[in-house]
């Protein structure tokens, strides 16, 4: 772990109050690191969107079984080395919605600074609030403030699942 | 006519003051709670109310550290309300504060002017 770099890893159920924890640690750990006031917001902020994003697209539809628990269980690291933050995520999903993520994932890194400021505009004005408050943005976010490419995968599992893998870095 | 909010910020939520006698309104810390939309209702229903009975002129200052994306379209729905009530009686100010070397924000407050048509004032301050 500590060859790796790494500042904090979880794996297991993203719960509201696991988000607040993990936001405190990681705003705790930062106030220590010699890194300038933008670097760490902007640290920060990635990290909100991508912890709320597997709070909020794990479905929460099923019973609690052991099974199920594994299935909703997402991990998340972040690490740090020569200057560069990495936040690493990982959930299962859908293969029907890994799919759409994707593609949208593809559009979102063929844009350049320019083209995804306007893309966000956009998004903004047009996207509909869900009863869960996601807006649909948090991803062009992401991209947006990481300014870096994002790097991704899905493994397929069976028939149904995939894992999906988000690396964000921040320089 | 409307009553002045206030609410104390949290660990993931601004402060707020609304003030219908003076007409200044106030965002000031963070805002990231996971579903927004129950925090920013009772800011919107509030501006709904005093736009019945408004003063003339009405200033927001946003004073925001950061904020999540579920946070940005609530704000852009209160930033919607603010237009209307510009257009009718009374005269809208936005004064879209940011720290220093924060382009983040700072883009964020050009992203709501390239999309709301108020007056916006970019303030660069030390802190916020």
């Amino acid at each position: 772990m500590e060859e790796e770099h790494v500042i904090l890893s979880f794996k297991g159920l993203v719960t509201a109050e696991l988000l607040a924890s993990v936001l405190q640690i990681m705003e705790t750990k930062m106030e220590s690191m010699d890194e300038s006031p933008k670097t760490k917001k902007k640290v920060f902020n990635v990290l909100v969107e991508c912890l709320q994003n597997l709070y909020h697209h794990v479905d929460d539809n099923t019973i609690n079984t052991q099974e199920s628990i594994e299935r909703k269980s997402a991990l998340v690291m972040i690490s740090k080395e020569n200057g560069v933050f990495t936040i690493r995520t990982g959930n299962y999903i859908d293969i029907a919605k890994a799919s759409d993520l994707k593609e949208r994932l593809q559009i979102i890194n063929s844009m350049d600074k320019e083209g995804l400021r306007e893309y966000y505009q956009t998004s903004l004005e047009l996207s509909m609030i869900s009863t869960k408050g996601t807006a649909g943005l948090g991803m062009i976010d992401i991209a947006r403030k990481s300014g870096n490419k994002l790097d991704f995968e899905f493994l397929t599992i069976n028939e149904e699942t995939s894992f999906f893998c988000l690396n964000v870095k921040i320089d | 006519m409307a009553e002045i909010l206030f609410l104390e910020a949290s660990a993931k939520t601004p402060s707020v003051s609304f003030d219908p006698i003076t007409g200044k309104l106030e965002l000031r810390g963070r805002s990231i709670p996971e579903n927004s939309i129950e925090f920013y209702k009772p800011l919107n229903d509030w501006i709904d109310q005093y736009a019945e009975t408004p003063k003339e002129s009405t200033t927001i200052d946003i004073k925001l550290e950061y904020f999540n994306t579920s946070s940005s379209k609530c704000i852009l729905d209160l930033f919607k309300k603010l237009e209307r009530l510009n257009g009718g009686t009374s005269a809208v100010h936005v004064n879209w504060y940011f720290e220093e070397d924060d382009e983040d924000m700072e883009e964020a407050g050009e992203d709501y002017q390239a999309i709301i048509k108020l007056p916006f004032k970019m303030i660069e301050v030390e802190e916020i």
